[in-house]
């Protein structure tokens, strides 16, 4: 027992949500000078509730759970609550909230809006803790939107009529999806009455019985709503748009806040909202698993046709993201293992190819891939880390990504789905046809520009911009390497399957 | 001892009703430090006779008091219940905050005593109206409040000010007459003016029927329900900020309070089903109508005005949902109401941002928000906040609200409000957003904020501001209490 676990049960999550939103809440406090200070606040914050996370872990780990409920009026209810599945999205935002924090601090560090931009980063964190913890739609949809909100200011960050532009695209399309969303989630409400992640309503098998209909198309409506922001195909278009964000924005976008929460809400209708048997019993399954393909493959084949960096790292994450969607459509134990291990896996690999992006953005002015000729010899640990997060997105062993497609493949045979295998095989082929010529560009072809000179003795970039790619480069070949170890994503995975999705 | 006696229900309602234009009265004194003190005492007096209110209705849910003894039909009765001090706190906290956002505006003078004494007989007729029990009390009641929000509108002293109000007046009037009409008609019918009298008799008859339409045609006119709002958009917007939030936020509630009254526990036999319907496609109407016109405002206050128009529109919802007796009734009236409470609080904060904001940019038009992140935060932030829930976002009450009348509506297999509500609230987030997304903008290099404008006036916006988010995570006392003031379904169906 560490002395953390002396809080009541229902403490623990209050406390991990208050480890994001009272730093949040004091940096708009602090004047916008205080920038030693704000740093202070925010790093404070990350690594609290890093401690907190690996207490969580412990006692989750010996089957603790913990809740949090607090009555709204009229039968509603604000239900937070730490079960494993939970537990494994927070330690991944708050793994990489920590690391994405001493980056944007060396980003922006000549920022003139910094207490803005850190005040709404902090919030967008704080609301992906909130949907981890959910325990129901209702607490559920609040931080979704929570979360859309607080982005909004970190997309429109710089300001000019591009990221303005942006920001809208990204309103139209996620407050659309929000709607449908809620549609979605009170529908079934109001047609299988209330309840939980843990106790799915009661209406559920009658309903089933009654009108399959309804039910249906409430699990379309949700679907369509989440996956606004999962950026499944043809729902996608607000992502390219918002890569006009600063670099640590798209980072976190992609690797832990906006995408990964449309993903999780998918992971959680499927399998704590409807269930497998009930997806089974109203073939749920397959129209999933084919728009997850559909969406692997085409976002593959666009972000083939790009040129801009950032541009061909966003639909690759419309095509990775979607894996997780692929994974938890197969309804099986090896296709969920995949499904939830590839959560982690993407967003490790994801944020170490944004990082690096960001430093080649910001140091070199390098935008196009057509400009990372001899970028290697120039940025050599940057460009290491580049790699290896590219490697992993296509899925060479020992990365962590291989590790993930490995158990969506045979959750795709278990299944029976065998059609999927061409699938994963033909995306990886796609990752390594858009991600192969940047790494020969780099290390194998002379510089074609002159780069200013890197000053004597001194690191290739400020070494806070470089060490958390490298961290996270190191996490992605660690989740792979170390699979077999109980405290990798993968066996976290493992005993999330084992403890709650047991099948007949 | 003595506070005791004074917290009785007795005189407990009728404190309520003369106690702020009572102490209008001592502003005739000089005294510069009494344009503080007085609505302060006013603020302050206020929270205790409802802190007592409360106790009070807990016990018994409804109270009923007899001035001077008499009974119906002779004596002037005047009842409380949840609904009641809903309002009344809703007022409370929104004249609290305008006294915060005035605390420096007058040194002294003659402005700040009118603007008081104004303000202070707005009030009271606004808390007459919540109270009344009679038909003809409130209709001096609706005219109290009217007349104030008037004269409050003249007081910026500009011309489209004036022109506004001789407009406002003009309808406020017109208003008001067909409500007497209508009230004239019921007392040669039933020859009784209580509300419970009244009830007792109220057939389904042709006079009965007309009356009831003239009273609900002059209550729209005046709460500028679609097609009636023409004169709402420039009288709202061109007043001082304060005025413009508690005309928003409270007068044009007032009417929709008693028609809400009326229909449901007076006259819920008279009108037929289409009647209830009607009322509803209005509001719907008024949603959408009145998001369209905000959407195309290039003002913030006038965009905020508009926002008021269609916002109104929800709580016509009401009357449909929770008229066809179904178990979603109850939901229905809590959700309507609480977005009514969260919209007045929320509104409020918008106007007194708005005006902070327009104080440090030196304008209201959108292009000035270029900036505004920069210029003026805390203003700004407010703006947003509230505008939480106008949009109906998370965690708002006006989120809290929407979500109440949208699993009514579902309930009910009413695809049309569901259809509203949904887009309701995507217009809203389109108009708001239309003003805010600019405040991005780096400000212009030469750009500084304005010397306009204190502290105060940015801390009471953020407070109502704050107050509107607390409305969605804390709100379950509220709606209790509203829930308690549902007439039931069972009183309501035929």
């Amino acid at each position: 027992m560490t002395p953390l676990l002396l809080l009541p049960g229902w403490g623990y999550p209050l406390l991990l949500l208050a480890c994001s939103l009272v730093p949040a809440v004091t940096i708009f406090l602090l004047p916008r000078d205080a920038q030693r200070l704000r740093n202070l606040v925010n790093l404070g914050g990350a690594g609290l509730k890093l401690l907190v996370v690996m207490a969580m872990l412990w006692g989750v780990y010996q089957g603790q759970s913990y809740s949090f409920a607090l009555p709204l009026g009229a039968g509603l209810e604000l239900l937070l609550h730490i079960d494993a599945l939970a537990l494994l999205f927070i330690t991944l935002s708050a793994l990489l909230w920590f690391v994405t924090t001493i980056y944007a601090i060396a980003y922006l560090q000549d920022d003139g809006e910094q207490r803005r931009f850190f005040g709404f980063f902090s919030l967008c964190v704080a609301s992906t803790v909130g949907i981890a913890l959910s325990g129901n739609l209702f607490t559920f949809f609040i931080f979704y939107e929570l979360l859309t909100l607080s982005t909004l200011p970190l997309v429109a960050h710089q300001g000019d009529d591009k990221s303005l532009a942006a920001g809208r695209t990204y309103l139209r399309y996620t407050l659309s999806g929000s709607a449908v969303l809620l549609l979605g989630i009170l529908w079934l409400e109001v047609a299988a009455g209330s309840g939980s992640f843990l106790e799915p309503p009661l209406g559920m098998a009658v309903l089933a019985q009654e009108s399959p209909i309804t039910l249906t198309v409430i699990f379309a409506l949700l679907i369509a709503g989440l996956g606004v922001k999962a950026a499944i195909m043809p729902l996608h278009g607000w992502l390219p748009a918002a890569m006009v964000a600063p670099a640590p924005v798209s980072a976190l976008l992609h690797a832990v806040a906006v995408v990964k929460a449309g993903a999780f809400g998918i992971v959680r209708v499927v399998f704590d909202v409807y269930g497998i048997e009930l997806m089974q019993a109203l073939h749920l399954g397959l129209p999933l698993t084919i728009v997850a393909s559909a969406t692997i493959l085409l976002g593959s084949l666009i972000a083939l046709r790009q040129e801009e960096i950032k541009r061909r790292l966003a639909y690759s994450t419309v095509s990775q993201v979607s894996y997780i969607v692929l994974g938890a459509s197969l309804l099986t134990p090896l296709g969920f293992i995949g499904c939830l291990a590839h959560l982690v896996h993407q967003g490790i690999m994801k944020i170490t190819l944004f990082f690096c992006a960001g430093i080649f953005q910001k140091k070199l002015g390098i935008h196009r891939i057509d400009e990372m000729d001899g970028l290697g010899a120039r940025m050599p640990l940057t460009m290491l880390a580049f790699s290896a997060g590219a490697l992993g997105m296509i899925g060479l062993p020992p990365m962590a990504g291989f590790i993930s497609k490995w158990y969506l493949g045979l959750g795709s045979l278990q299944a029976g789905q065998g059609w999927v295998i061409p699938v994963l095989v033909g995306s990886s082929l796609l990752n390594a046809a858009y991600f192969l010529p940047p790494l020969y560009r780099a290390w194998f072809r002379p510089a074609r520009v002159d780069w200013p000179e890197r000053p004597a003795g001194r690191w290739e970039a400020p070494l806070w911009l470089i060490l958390p790619g490298v961290f996270a480069a190191m996490a992605a070949l660690g989740a792979g390497v170390f699979a077999a170890f109980p405290v990798s994503p993968l066996e976290w995975a493992r005993l999330i399957v084992a403890r709650e999705y047991t099948l007949p | 001892m003595a506070a005791g006696v004074l917290l009785q229900p007795g005189l407990l309602l009728p404190l309520l009703v003369v106690l702020p234009a009572g102490l209008a009265a001592i502003l005739l004194l000089p005294g510069a430090a009494l344009l503080r003190v007085v609505p302060s005492l006013a603020v302050a007096l206020q929270a205790v006779l409802l802190l007592a209110l409360g106790q009070a209705i807990g016990h018994e849910q409804r109270l009923l008091v007899w001035l001077g003894g008499w009974d119906a039909p002779l004596g002037i009765g005047l009842r409380a219940d949840g609904l009641a001090l809903a309002f009344m706190l809703m007022t409370t906290a929104v004249m609290a905050a305008v006294l915060l956002h005035q605390w420096r505006a007058y040194s002294s003078g003659r402005e700040g005593r009118i603007f008081w004494a104004l303000l202070l007989f707005l009030w009271s007729g606004l808390n007459t109206v919540y109270l009344s029990h009679d038909l003809f009390n409130l209709y001096v009641a609706l005219e109290i409040a009217g007349l104030g929000g008037v004269a409050l509108v003249a007081l910026s002293g500009a011309t489209t000010a004036l022109v506004a109000q001789m407009r406002y007046l003009l309808l406020a009037t017109m208003g008001s007459l067909f409500y007497l009409l209508g009230v004239a008609l019921i007392y040669a019918a039933l020859g009784v003016l209580d509300l419970t009298l009244v009830a007792e008799g109220a057939t389904a008859a042709p006079v009965m029927l007309a009356a009831l339409a003239l009273i609900t045609l002059g209550l729209l006119l005046k709460a500028a329900i679609w097609p009636l709002h023409l004169w709402l958009p420039p009288a709202h917007s061109s007043a001082l900020p304060p005025i413009s939030a508690v005309l928003s936020a409270l007068a044009v509630k007032a009417p929709l309070y008693l028609l809400l009254r009326l229909w449901f526990e007076v006259f819920p036999n008279v009108p037929g089903p289409s009647a209830w319907t009607l009322l509803g496609v209005l509001g719907a109407v008024a949603v959408l109508w009145g998001s369209f016109l905000a959407l195309r405002q290039e003002r913030l206050k006038l965009m905020i005005a508009y926002s008021t128009v269609a916002q109104l529109g929800y709580l016509l919802f009401v009357f449909p949902l929770a008229q066809a007796g179904g178990g979603w009734g109850g939901r229905a009236w809590s959700g309507a109401l609480l977005h009514l409470l969260s919209h007045g609080i929320a509104k409020a904060a918008m106007f007194l941002a708005a005006g902070a904001l327009v104080l440090r940019l030196g304008s209201d038009q959108r292009e000035a928000m270029s900036g505004a992140s920069r210029l003026a935060p805390v203003p700004l932030f407010a703006l947003a906040l509230a505008g939480l829930s106008i949009m109906a976002l998370p965690p708002s009450g006006g989120f809290l609200a929407k979500w109440l009348l949208l699993s009514a509506a579902l309930e009910a297999r009413s695809w049309w409000q569901v259809a509203v509500l949904l887009v309701g609230g995507l217009l809203a987030a389109g108009y708001l957003l239309r003003f805010i997304l600019p405040a991005f903008r780096p400000p212009a290099e030469e750009a500084q904020p304005e010397r306009g404008g204190s502290g105060f006036q940015s801390a009471a916006a953020m407070s109502l501001a704050c107050l509107s988010l607390l409305l969605g995570l804390a709100a379950q006392p509220l709606i209790e209490l509203l829930s308690l003031s549902y007439p039931g379904a069972g009183e309501i169906s035929p």
